[in-house]
């Protein structure tokens, strides 16, 4: 039988009739992309809570009682683990992913929309699951959130009995969630793009999103993997990654496994992670840009091959992240070598962004201001890389608030930075309300400044070798009395930020409600996912006909155009075709 | 069936903007069914998954202390007072083998339109598979009963105990799912389920079984013989 593409085959759309099917049990790639959102916004919020609670000890120790050192932890632990993989990877792919490929590339759902929705409710399971561990004997896991063996599952590391078992299952039912909606991200790029979108006219937002969506299906079994075999040590006795060890005295069963095969494991997974986290972002930033710059962005073929090659690179740098462990110098050179590499594509980004907006018709409005941010956290977050991609100078600030200041400015912040731009940006789309301007430049204020105020003291504090993950710095002759002032200062400003949170979550669920009707395409895109019909658009998408594409995503300040820009789906004019070749 | 579009992306360079232009592909890139394209990108996702446990096996190969113990010899069966190294193994990887015969002649069968001989090779895979994990389970039996556990053994590195079960468990579960999802497959198609859709989801079981294989190939020299 010949093959039909998706765009030609005929629909048999059948819209869903009960409230469950509509709201619960949706297969709608638009409902699943809410329900993926709000559930990683509300763990989120718990890993928000965890880091003020580890803030005010922090900041000001022996001042609350109820924070013990092993709580500490296991607030270390949960707070990383969850803001990592259940909100930021969840919320990227599984929210934005889900609500924009199909809108994006002119599709009226995903290619297996069953699928999809399974994807959900595994990832609403590994929540739950992970949020268990709160209230079972001995608290969730305080290994940290790398689970490093031995010590994740020996006594002596809270949690280390139905903690971390509880850890690792939800990880595996995540990763299996993860697989469910990445195969159809993937597909539906590849195989359901509507007439004229070739991959060439994707908006970047897609291909950032795809990419990740890529490294994700061949990263997280590394990750599923090294799950399996710590659970088979921990609960079976098996020595994969254990050492024979004496334990409190005692000589434990353990004998010929290896720690350092889990660290490679782990990083084999954790490092494509960042770029998981960090593509969808730069996608997303690269519209929201040129969007509210009112000006084409600059380089798009550069900037898809940047994509695919930090991407490809990805997966050839994860032992930066293991030179303390100990490695032969050769290979020490070789990935620090890579590492400096990926710099290079990651450059190209950042110039192209600032030169998108070189010269733009800049609207100062709340998603650009975020986006904005973005460019000055990722540009300081990522020079700190450079530092600690270097085998010499990795050594002495490895394990410090150096390092703590480097991912949070780079994989923290600043995706949460593009997030925000996001959120703030398709908020019409998805609501067809208006958020109110005046509290969301108020938010934006509070977040960015109070980045800075909490990041970059953290610097200082790492140069000085103050470490990281301990639960308090007692008196060491090497700290200064200073350090812990900063560490007050951090404080406050780390739980000014947090609060300021509620502004954000006040203005979203109120403008549901009061907010001005957005009516079409309030920012003036170009790109299909603001050319549906309805606003919110509807299921299916598109109404009786799929859109024709007929340029690229970025036709902003066209000169002879009625308005300063032409979407997507507009033909290509006979002014357009003497003035030359408009086309990527 | 084509529908006229104007992508005004007519590009003539044969170098790279050629190459790019074409792959670049107006709706879709690759000329095959989703449910295709979907089984290959997971084929990949799960050959990394072998790959790690393959590696993580090797790893502790090489950095346990004590003896591995001769696979050919734990492996080996007395029939008819014959001593016979690696018998068993051989036997499940020629029932495996051959079933991937049956199930690439059920998917010719299936695109010829043979509704009932499709269904019959493909329950017939499905019974060569369920045989497979019949051998394994007097595999497992058979070194439990002599002393074999994930965390030790009496023949040495407890490394063995522990990478066997963890990666013919992992196949197992994986050839035990194949045998289901080939069942039912068989019996939609034998329904006639499929006459409107087309037979495309043949191919698709046939993709993951063959796959399945392909990995036991793997794990066989990888485990069995090294």
């Amino acid at each position: 039988m010949q093959n039909v593409a998706i765009a030609d085959q005929i629909d048999e759309l059948h819209d869903p009739q009960t409230f469950i099917t509509k709201y619960i049990w949706s297969q709608d790639h638009k409902v699943i992309a809410i329900q993926y959102g709000l559930t990683a916004i509300f763990v989120g919020l718990i890993a928000l809570a965890l880091s003020g609670l580890m803030r005010l000890q922090l900041g000001f120790p022996d001042a609350f009682d109820f924070i013990n050192p092993s709580d500490y932890l296991q607030f270390v632990t949960m707070h990383g683990m969850i803001m990592v993989i259940y909100l930021l990877t969840a919320l990227l792919l599984g929210g934005f992913g889900n609500y924009l490929i199909p809108l994006m590339i002119g599709a009226r759902d995903m290619v297996f929309p069953f699928l999809n929705m399974l994807s959900y409710w595994f990832y609403l399971v590994s929540v739950i699951v992970l949020l268990t561990s709160f209230f079972v004997p001995g608290g969730p896991t305080g290994a940290g959130w790398t689970l490093y063996p031995p010590q994740a599952i020996l006594p002596g590391t809270p949690g280390y009995d139905w903690g971390i078992i509880l850890m690792l299952v939800s990880l595996a039912i995540f990763i299996v969630a993860f697989t469910m909606g990445g195969l159809n991200y993937v597909t539906t790029v590849l195989q359901a793009r509507t007439h004229g979108m070739t991959l060439m006219r994707m908006p970047l937002t897609i291909w950032g999103i795809f990419t990740a969506t890529v490294l994700g299906l061949l990263a997280f079994p590394a990750l599923l993997v090294s799950a399996i075999m710590m659970m088979l040590d921990k609960t079976l006795g098996t020595s994969f990654f254990m050492p024979a060890l004496v334990s409190l005295g005692e000589n434990l069963d353990y004998s010929g496994g290896s720690p350092i095969l889990f660290q490679h494991l782990f990083w084999f997974f954790g490092h494509p992670e960042v770029y998981i986290v960090a593509l969808p972002a730069f996608g997303m930033v690269s519209d929201v840009l040129a969007t509210h710059a009112r000006k084409s962005i600059f380089g798009y073929r550069m900037m898809v091959w940047a994509i695919v090659v930090i991407g490809g690179l990805s997966f050839f740098v994860w032992a930066h992240h293991m030179y303390v462990s100990g490695m032969d110098p050769a290979f020490g050179f070789f990935f620090a070598t890579t590492t400096l590499i990926i710099a290079v594509p990651t450059a190209i980004k950042v110039y192209n962004w600032v030169l998108t907006l070189w010269k733009g018709n800049i609207q100062l409005t709340v998603p650009m201001l975020f986006a904005i941010g973005f460019i000055f956290t990722f540009t300081h977050g990522g020079l700190t890389g450079l530092f600690l991609g270097n085998v010499t100078i990795d050594l002495p600030l490895s394990d410090t608030y150096f390092v703590v200041a480097h991912f949070h400015m780079v994989m923290g912040v600043s995706p949460i930075m593009v997030l925000f731009a996001a959120i703030y940006h398709w908020y019409p789309l998805l609501t067809g309300k208006m958020f109110d301007e005046r509290l969301g430049k108020i938010h934006f204020w509070f977040t960015f400044l109070g980045t800075y105020a909490i990041y970059l003291p953290m610097h200082y504090l790492g140069f000085l070798g103050v470490p990281r993950r301990y639960f308090a710095m007692g008196s060491m002759d090497f700290i200064p009395d200073s350090a812990q002032t900063l560490n007050q200062s951090i404080t406050i400003s780390a739980l000014i930020v947090g609060f300021s949170q509620l502004i954000f979550l006040y203005n979203v669920f109120v403008s549901l409600r009061n907010g001005k009707p957005a009516g079409h395409n309030p920012w003036g895109a170009t790109s299909l996912e603001w050319q549906t019909p309805d606003v919110p658009p509807r299921h299916g998408n598109w109404g009786p006909k799929l859109p024709q594409v007929y340029r690229w995503a970025y036709d902003y300040g066209v000169p002879g155009a009625k308005e300063d820009f032409i979407p997507q789906n507009h033909p290509v004019t006979d002014s357009e075709r003497t003035a030359g070749e408009h086309d990527a | 069936m084509t529908i006229e579009t104007d992508t005004s992306t007519t590009y003539t360079d044969p170098g790279v903007d050629g190459m790019v232009s074409d792959w670049s592909s107006d709706r879709q890139t690759f000329d095959l069914p989703w449910g295709k394209l979907m089984m290959w990108i997971f084929l990949l996702s799960d050959t990394f998954i072998f790959s790690v446990f393959l590696t993580g096996y090797m790893n502790v190969r090489l950095s346990q202390t004590a003896t591995w113990p001769n696979t050919s010899e734990v492996f080996a069966l007395e029939i008819a007072g014959t001593h016979l190294p690696l018998i068993l193994i051989a036997i499940m990887t020629f029932v495996l083998i051959t079933s991937s015969g049956t199930m690439a002649m059920a998917v010719n069968f299936a695109y010829n339109g043979d509704r009932r001989k499709t269904a019959i090779l493909m329950g017939a895979t499905a019974l060569l598979g369920a045989s497979f994990v019949g051998m394994q389970a007097f595999e497992w039996t058979k070194l439990i009963g002599e002393g074999v556990r994930p965390w030790g053994n009496p023949m040495g590195s407890p490394q063995f105990g522990a990478a066997f079960f963890m990666i013919t468990g992992f196949h197992g579960l994986h050839v035990t799912a194949g045998v289901i999802y080939l069942s039912i497959v068989a019996r939609k198609v034998a329904r006639g389920d499929y006459e409107k859709k087309g037979y495309a989801i043949v191919e698709i079981t046939g993709l993951y079984w063959h796959f399945v294989d392909l990995v036991w190939v793997f794990i066989f020299a990888f485990f069995y013989l090294w």
